[in-house]
């Protein structure tokens, strides 16, 4: 159901593009102002949950430990796993953010028979998700030749370490091969596994496909049915220095790529997309495990109810004295 | 647990992973006997001055809830956004990729896909979705929103009290997204409308009154402490002293109630007073602050501080100098992650220097409170102690690594080296379930009770199946461990899946390795047992 | 504890992140439109294929001229008017699109395309200067 109704949505989409410039030819709509309007979604979206994230505050130190506190000297301690200082907690959260640490330790827990539990390593959810979202930056970051010039020399490089290979023409990028196969993979999981399937939502299948559309259609675009590159950067440099054209022969296949990737950036910081910047904000992850030596202040601490001494001397005075407890008034 | 009590086999095999039932969205609790704790007797939620106290079972039909109890539930939810970063960042970012789903001791003992910890946070998320996110209010169910309603709140009572705040899901989560946190924050909310446990309630009403969870009033405390002195002086011939109330002396002394009145806790709580006494630390115990763990936090933030307060309070009327804390799992999670935050700054104390071997403890030097394991850790680094291990021999130790102190703490190598110090025979469990990857007894977080029995002998299945491997494997015959929830479960827990292992507290090993002057020839060990090498008949598998 | 500084940081970091295309170029200087294309018309010659197609799938062609050439000893084309013409980059279309600079290189340059023609192939005008 929850796929069904992604695929919908996704159809849905790519019906609207393919109607509103075949039939209704509004090239300037979803060429000029569909894009803009997503990169202003986009960004304002993002900024206004950091800044609501950060109107709230993070009252207690509470890092998930993850090795030998910092304590005895002689105890070699974890620097990253247990970080007692900044320098740790950036290590910490570098290794998070880029190689997705937490999700390399991932084990599979199955039942043996005779009762046993046992635990193995499992590391595909982790290896899909470095491929895909490594994939992903790469392929963003290729883009930029579309919308700078000159190219910064950034791109070439990508590019020819991407197309090592030099299989076809133009040649093969293994980032396109990769995305496709990791996204696949991330939703197969989804699917296949009961407990998997049990816990996804709409919003797991939804972003799935419209980023594999995504890749596809680009990957129409460079390997089969063909678009006019320096057309299209015209238009796209068009859009970026604020001089908009629009692009007269410019294949709907295009059209569809630009609003789905729009559509992306319009979705992005009203879902669980967030979770790209929010991961810096994780007080789990980046604070340090320095607790006990630094004093966390929490900004909106109160007195509460509390028992006395006195209070509880009175109570129990006679029975204290019985017993020879020291008491402050006899 | 009803009438009759399932075979492990039995408990075993009811256990799928199936996830038979489709949609979560769709509650749907029954309280099945023997998984759920009872409610908080009236008088104490009164005594305690929190909401709504009645005569209610969660099993109950009507639970009696105020006319706007969800107003009360959404402006909480509202109040605790404002309050709490994590609490938004938890509820935005989750991708809901699974890695947890398998880390929980609830889910693997029980099958029930709501002990995912992804879809218990998910009972939560919902409502958020529903009350305060633009997509959940455009597009309802499709964004994975739902209307809080009377069965959501009955699941939520259900699940969040199948929850032991341990944490490890918190591990593997690539956001370090933490139940815990949630946990705590769900566990508030069902105050605010007289939704609790009596197992959580009774022990903070008595912890508010009398200092300490078991209600022990001064003159039991000190009874109970003469009495340990008396024993001790039996089994060593060493009398020692241990001073209560004592203004003056350089160090208070916390310990979890439990150590003085329960057992195996009680042949920890000989091994401190040996080996105080042995190093001649000058110190206090407290009749007030006779409480080191803390059921506060298993009820509110708020609670968790004013029980907290009487620590801070006591040392400061005893004039000491600083603290140590004893073996105890959530008590240090407060003690190490909330205490210097909600009752400090302890200004009054100062930095804990061991006036036994001078070491300076640094790493408290805002808190002003170590751990025991630290102070005997160092003990025995600078050779201020003479130990025996082979007074140890009769066991085959493994050591469990309590929750807190492992992923709140890092207190990992601190126990393993007192261990290794003071014992020959330690053989580790498997690595995926120790260290900062330890298994949960299974009964944290206030949820140790009889009438949860079945529930508590699910979640404390990975653990007592990691013990049962090296118990086949190296013969264990004792389960180590620092924590007075662990010490008070595991015996049951051990004695259902894995009978013949015993439970004790590491500290239990100092007391009986520890070489005192003028003891007698030690025969038997802190228990009463004798020591020396196990008697043959007990069979080893290889 | 609201670390707004360093959230205000990473705002700025982002925002500088996203609208990097838009300020890059402001810095770059005024974009000038797509490059001009020299062609040398003076042999009256009609291309091969349509411009459109040539400005999409030019790739493709040349490369089955090449497989055609090299695999299948193959030299000749038929183009739509019926004329065969020889599969030949230097000879056929550098009739034309004479000047490597200011042709393939200024649109190849523009669009961040590197083909790999020219690890073979010799520019006419460079065999001739040497």
């Amino acid at each position: 159901m929850n796929i069904l109704i992604s695929a919908a949505a996704l159809l849905i989409l790519i019906l609207l593009v393919i109607v509103g410039i075949e039939a209704a030819g509004l090239e300037y709509f979803f060429g000029v102002f569909i894009p803009y309007m997503a990169v202003v979604i986009f960004l304002s979206g993002i900024i206004f949950k950091l800044i609501g994230w950060a109107r709230s505050p993070v009252p207690f130190r509470i890092p998930t430990i993850a090795g030998q506190q910092k304590s005895l000297g002689w105890i070699k301690s974890s620097k990253l796993d247990s970080p007692a200082t900044i320098l740790g907690v950036v290590g910490r959260m570098v290794l998070e953010v880029l190689l997705f640490r937490s999700l390399f330790r991932n084990t599979k827990y199955e039942t043996k028979p005779g009762q046993k539990l046992v635990y193995g390593s499992a590391k595909f959810l982790w290896i899909a998700a470095l491929i895909f979202h490594w994939s992903f930056l790469i392929i963003i970051l290729r883009h930029l030749r579309y919308i700078s010039e000159p190219i910064p020399s950034l791109v070439p490089l990508l590019q020819n370490l991407d197309g090592f290979f030099q299989v076809g023409v133009p040649e093969l990028f293994i980032t396109n091969i990769l995305i496709v196969v990791s996204l696949a993979f991330l939703f197969m999981r989804r699917t296949a596994d009961p407990k998997n399937r049990y816990l996804s939502l709409t919003a797991d299948y939804f972003p799935l496909l419209l980023i594999l559309a995504i890749a596809i259609t680009g990957i129409m675009m460079r390997y089969f049915t063909k678009v006019d590159i320096a057309g299209i950067k015209t238009f796209a440099m068009g859009l970026v220095s604020f001089k908009p054209v629009v692009p007269e022969s410019i294949n709907v296949i295009f059209y569809i790529h630009l609003f789905l990737v729009s559509s992306l950036l319009v979705y992005f910081s009203f879902s669980k997309l967030l979770h790209m910047v929010g991961v810096f904000l994780s007080p789990t992850r980046n604070l340090s495990n320095n607790n006990r030596s630094v004093r966390h202040v929490n900004p909106w601490d109160k007195p509460v109810r509390i028992h006395t001494y006195e209070e509880y001397e009175d109570e129990f005075r006679d029975k204290m004295k019985a017993a020879g407890l020291p008491l402050e008034k006899e | 647990m009803s009438d009759k009590k399932p075979t492990p086999e039995e408990l075993f095999s009811t256990i799928d992973y199936k996830a038979s039932e489709k949609d979560w969205s769709k509650p749907h609790i029954k309280f099945k006997v023997g998984t759920y704790n009872h409610s908080g007797v009236p008088k104490n939620v009164e005594y305690l001055e929190l909401p709504n106290a009645r005569k209610w079972q969660p099993s109950d039909d009507d639970w009696q809830l105020p006319d706007n109890w969800k107003e009360i539930i959404i402006d909480g939810i509202k109040e605790r956004l404002d309050k709490f970063r994590s609490l938004k960042i938890f509820m935005d970012i989750c991708v809901r990729c699974g890695a947890c789903s398998d880390k929980c001791h609830f889910f693997i003992g029980s099958g029930d896909p709501k002990n995912m910890p992804v879809v218990r946070a998910e009972l939560l998320r919902s409502i958020y979705r529903n009350d305060f996110t633009t997509a959940g209010k455009i597009l309802g169910r499709i964004a994975g929103a739902r209307e809080l309603t009377l069965d959501v709140l009955k699941e939520w009572f259900y699940y969040f009290y199948q929850c032991t705040q341990c944490r490890r899901c918190s591990l593997f989560c690539p956001y370090g997204i933490d139940t815990a946190e949630i946990t705590i924050l769900v566990r508030e909310l069902l105050n605010l409308v007289g939704v609790n446990i009596d197992w959580v309630i009774t022990p903070v009403a008595n912890s508010f009154r009398t200092g300490n969870h078991l209600g022990i009033q001064p003159h039991g405390f000190a009874d109970s402490i003469e009495f340990a002195v008396d024993e001790l002086e039996e089994l060593t011939g060493v009398k020692v002293e241990a001073p209560i109330n004592r203004k003056g002396a350089e160090v208070l002394f916390v310990s979890p109630s439990a150590d003085y009145f329960g057992t195996p806790h009680y042949y920890t709580l000989l091994g401190y007073l040996a080996l105080f006494h042995e190093v001649g630390l000058d110190y206090t115990w407290s009749t007030f602050a006779s409480e080191g763990g803390n059921f506060g936090s298993f009820v509110s933030h708020d609670l968790m501080k004013s029980l907290n307060m009487k620590i801070y309070a006591e040392a400061k009327r005893l004039g000491v100098k600083w603290i140590i804390g004893g073996e105890c799992g959530h008590m240090w999670r407060v003690l190490h992650q909330y205490m210097d935050t909600i009752n400090g700054p302890a200004d009054f104390l100062e930095v804990p220097v061991s006036p036994i071997t001078g070491t300076k403890f640094d790493f408290a030097k805002s808190t002003k409170m170590i751990h025991i394991c630290e102070f005997t850790a160092d003990l025995i680094k600078n050779n201020k102690i003479k130990l025996d291990k082979s007074r140890n021999d009769h066991w085959k130790i493994t050591f469990h690594d309590s929750c807190n102190p492992a992923r709140a703490m890092g207190l990992i190598d601190e126990p393993r080296f007192i261990i290794n110090s003071t014992c020959n025979n330690f053989y580790e469990m498997p690595e995926n379930t120790i260290k900062e990857q330890t298994f949960c007894c299974g009964s944290g977080a206030g949820l140790g009770t009889e009438e949860n029995l079945e529930m508590r002998l699910r979640g404390g299945l990975p653990r007592a199946n990691a013990v049962n491997f090296v118990h086949e494997k190296h013969g264990v015959n004792l389960l180590a461990c620092i924590c007075a929830i662990d010490k008070a479960t595991l015996p049951p827990l051990m004695e259902y899946w894995v009978p013949g292992v015993e439970v004790a507290g590491v500290h239990e090993f100092v007391g009986n390795a520890l070489i005192m002057k003028g003891e007698n020839e030690r025969k038997v060990d802190l228990r009463g047992e004798p020591i020396g090498e196990p008697e043959p008949e007990l069979e080893e598998k290889q | 504890m609201y670390d707004s500084g360093k959230i205000l940081a990473g705002i700025i970091i982002f925002i500088l992140l996203i609208t990097f295309p838009f300020w890059l170029n402001s810095i770059q200087g005024e974009y000038k439109g797509e490059p001009e294309l020299v062609i040398d018309r003076s042999n009256g010659a009609q291309c091969v294929k349509s411009t459109d197609y040539m400005r999409n799938s030019h790739m493709t062609l040349l490369n089955e001229w090449r497989d055609e050439v090299v695999r299948n000893d193959n030299r000749f084309y038929t183009i739509s008017s019926g004329e065969r013409i020889e599969m030949s980059l230097s000879n056929t279309c550098m009739s034309c699109h004479a000047n490597k600079e200011e042709f393939c290189d200024r649109c190849h340059d523009y669009s961040g395309v590197k083909p790999y023609c020219w690890d073979c192939h010799i520019e006419q005008k460079k065999l001739e200067t040497n």
